[in-house]
């Protein structure tokens, strides 16, 4: 069953007139409850997967998942279609009938505004939701605020292509306009932020693209970071190898005021960098939904959760996976990526459903790989195997770590990478 | 999945241990559900280059998680990975995937290549890989290679073929008598069988 806004406003009409309807905003329950439910907030990397293994593991539990997106875009590999390697998204897009055919999840298309957790509902345009057990995967929000003249019309003007689609549409078309000889910068966020490899990933793609079509022109990275947060040697080598000349990378260079309509960025609100193409990533936070549902922990970023059922230390009942979680980490946190979100998703998903039946929850056993491309063939890897050792998640001692240094493998990974993103969007989507 | 309230639990709740502590060791399913993101639905890979985990043979599965893990067998990404596990955990893993059931998508492959692979397989591969690859024999560690992706199968014939991945001297005495080529007809042939 599939209701969005639209079907269920004519579904009101259609009985409008008639006495005591309840009003919008005075929040309609959408599905009464009349068994179990788990509702699942948002449909990206984390919140298809704990959706499908809770039908998965337990059928007799309803699980809705309400998302504001008709389609899904991935955000990896999205840099490959930005700098023009990918010729469009559709390899990168899924949507979610099959979802609802093949496992009996039940979708709302509709964006969640308030979530209630003494009464166990979450509000949406369209009406309420009441829910046994709720799974929060909203990925990111930017911190906006910490950059002086950044407003709602600046990613119009240079976008942060941090969220695949339109942003990413409009990244690429700014590059293949940009004269040869002009210059991209591109402006990273403070660690911690989805997918630490990404802007570095990013910064290789684009080089490679103006080597061999602006080879006048040049890309910088100012990085906000004292030293690259991810794949340090790796991509070190990509850039000294490969794009000498055509890159320069500025660590310890924190953007604190833009100029949109100069495309103008400041460096701790002074030092001055122009460019023909700018690229302003901001630094991040838990999904907006977290925010307002006061999940977030004392940093008023990241929301706390319990290591093994991702269940937030904040409020009982909900749990927080995906990019906007932040469970006690020892030695490295898992990283902000798709393929946490993925494992994550698995591991909630496995003690909802023992909790929900009164049984012994199960530790977590999780893994993070990221696959990132240094040029339109080539990729390379960090990898890492995670349990809970002492309450934390740590990486298990031995396991893990980059891909080699010389290169070897990097046409391999970049041939596993692809069949990676397609299994990957599989197991959301089927 | 679902077990019941162990006794353990019950002795953890009256020390009031730390909630994770309450946890059981990771089940099967546990582990292995973390690897389904790279190879695909319950180990069924949608390709075209990452292996099929599904339906394969459990010691076959083990003794790559080995020898991934010593560095014997080399790889891309799954020694940093199979050293993460204990060898109890790739037990249960092997016995997790062996239960699957292997879905197969549609491949590119080539007629004439497929005609040509069968006859090679037939005459220098057939007493271990059995079935046309659906099953195997003989030879402990022997993997299931029907329906498996070319891409993955050509990656492995070149790595027979150059020697950076071993074979045991039986399965050596075969591919030494192929050429590059009559292996790729192999790997057509294996990758067309459902
Ligand atoms: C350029 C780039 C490259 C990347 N490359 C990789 C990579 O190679 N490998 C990797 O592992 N990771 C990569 N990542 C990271 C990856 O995209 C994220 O870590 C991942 O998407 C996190 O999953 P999530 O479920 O937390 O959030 P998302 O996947 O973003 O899903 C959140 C969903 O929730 C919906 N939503 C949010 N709020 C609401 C609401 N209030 N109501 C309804 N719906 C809502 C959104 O529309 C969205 O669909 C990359 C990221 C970027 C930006
Ligand atoms: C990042 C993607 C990725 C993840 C995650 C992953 N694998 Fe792999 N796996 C591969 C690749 C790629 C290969 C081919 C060997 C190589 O290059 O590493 C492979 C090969 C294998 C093989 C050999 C298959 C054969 O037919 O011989 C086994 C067994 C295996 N993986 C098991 C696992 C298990 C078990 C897990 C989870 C604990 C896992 N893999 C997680 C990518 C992955
Ligand atoms: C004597 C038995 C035997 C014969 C004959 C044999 N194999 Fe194998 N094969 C094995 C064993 C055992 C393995 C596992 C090797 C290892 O441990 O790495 C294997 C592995 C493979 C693999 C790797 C599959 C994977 O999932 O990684 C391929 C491909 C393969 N064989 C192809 C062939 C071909 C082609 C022939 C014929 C030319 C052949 N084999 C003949 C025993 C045999």
């Amino acid at each position: 069953m599939t209701l969005d806004r639209r079907s269920f406003l004519k579904l009101l009409s259609a009985g409008a007139g008639a006495a005591g309807l309840p009003m919008i905003g005075r929040a309609a329950e959408l599905m009464p409850k009349t068994t179990r439910r788990v509702v699942v907030i948002g449909g990206g990397f984390g919140g298809t997967i704990a959706a499908k293994y809770v039908r998965k593991l337990d059928p007799t539990i309803e699980v809705v998942l309400i998302e504001m997106e008709r389609n899904f875009i991935s955000c990896p590999f999205s840099n490959l279609y930005i700098a023009g390697i990918y010729d469009s998204m559709a390899s990168l897009t899924i949507g979610y009938d099959k979802l609802t055919a093949n496992h009996g999840i039940k979708m709302v298309y509709d964006e969640v505004t308030g979530i209630d957790p003494a009464a166990k509902v979450v509000s949406m345009k369209s009406g309420t939701l009441s829910y046994d057990r709720l799974v929060v995967s909203p990925g990111v929000d930017f911190r906006t605020e910490e950059i002086e003249g950044y407003d709602a019309e600046t990613p119009h003007i240079i976008p942060h292509a941090w969220k695949a689609g339109a942003q990413s549409t409009l990244l690429r078309k700014q590059l293949q306009d940009m004269p040869d000889g002009g210059n991209v910068i591109i402006s990273m966020p403070l660690a911690p932020y989805r997918c630490p490899p990404g802007p570095y990933e990013r910064s290789c793609l684009i080089a490679d693209y103006l080597k061999k079509h602006k080879p006048k022109s040049k890309v910088i990275l100012l990085d906000p970071n004292p030293d690259v947060v991810a794949k340090k040697p790796l991509f070190m080598k990509a850039w000294n190898d490969y794009y000498k000349g055509v890159f320069e990378y500025v660590p310890g260079s924190k953007v604190t005021r833009v100029d949109a309509k100069t495309r103008t960025v400041y460096v701790e609100g002074v030092e001055e960098h122009k460019g023909n193409v700018v690229n302003l990533i901001p630094s991040q936070r838990a999904g907006k939904i977290a925010l307002k549902a006061d999940l977030v922990g004392e940093d008023k970023k990241w929301c706390p959760v319990n290591p093994v059922t991702f269940e937030s230390t904040k409020h009982k009942f909900i749990h927080v996976i995906g990019d906007s979680c932040a469970p006690p980490s020892a030695v490295a946190p898992m990283p902000k990526s798709a393929y946490s979100a993925n494992t994550h998703a698995k591991v909630c998903a496995m003690n909802v459903v023992a909790l929900m039946n009164g049984l012994e929850t199960t530790e977590m056993s999780a893994i993070n790989v990221c696959y990132s491309a240094i040029s339109a063939h080539e990729s390379v890897t960090v990898a890492a195997v995670y349990k809970v050792i002492d309450g934390k998640i740590t990486p298990v001692p031995g396991s893990g770590g980059l891909s080699p240094v010389d290169f070897s493998q990097t046409k391999r990974e970049h041939e596993y990478g692809e069949s990676w993103l397609k299994n990957i969007l599989a197991e959301m989507s089927t | 999945m679902i077990r019941k309230l162990s006794l353990r639990m019950l002795c953890l709740l009256t020390l009031s241990a730390s909630p994770w502590a309450l946890a059981g060791p990771p089940s099967a399913e546990m582990l292995s559900y973390a690897c389904a993101g790279c190879h695909g639905n319950d180990g069924s890979s949608v390709g075209p280059s990452m292996p099929s985990l599904a339906g394969q043979q459990k010691d076959a599965f083990v003794i790559a998680m080995k020898e991934f893990k010593s560095g014997e067998r080399p790889s891309t990404v799954m020694g940093r990975l199979a050293k993460g596990y204990t060898d109890p955990e790739i037990e249960a893993m092997a016995g997790f995937f062996a239960k699957q059931k292997r879905f197969l998508t549609g491949q590119n492959i080539q007629a004439e290549k497929v005609t040509r692979g069968a006859a090679l397989a037939e005459k220098n591969c057939s007493k271990c890989h059995t079935e046309e690859g659906r099953t195997a024999k003989e030879e402990a560690g022997t993997p299931i290679l029907a329906g498996q992706w070319l891409k993955y199968l050509q990656f492995q014939s070149e790595d027979y073929k150059s020697g950076g991945r071993k074979m045991t001297k039986n399965m050596g005495n075969r591919v030494k008598l192929l050429s590059a080529e009559e292996m790729d007809d192999v790997a057509h042939f294996y990758a067309s069988v459902k």
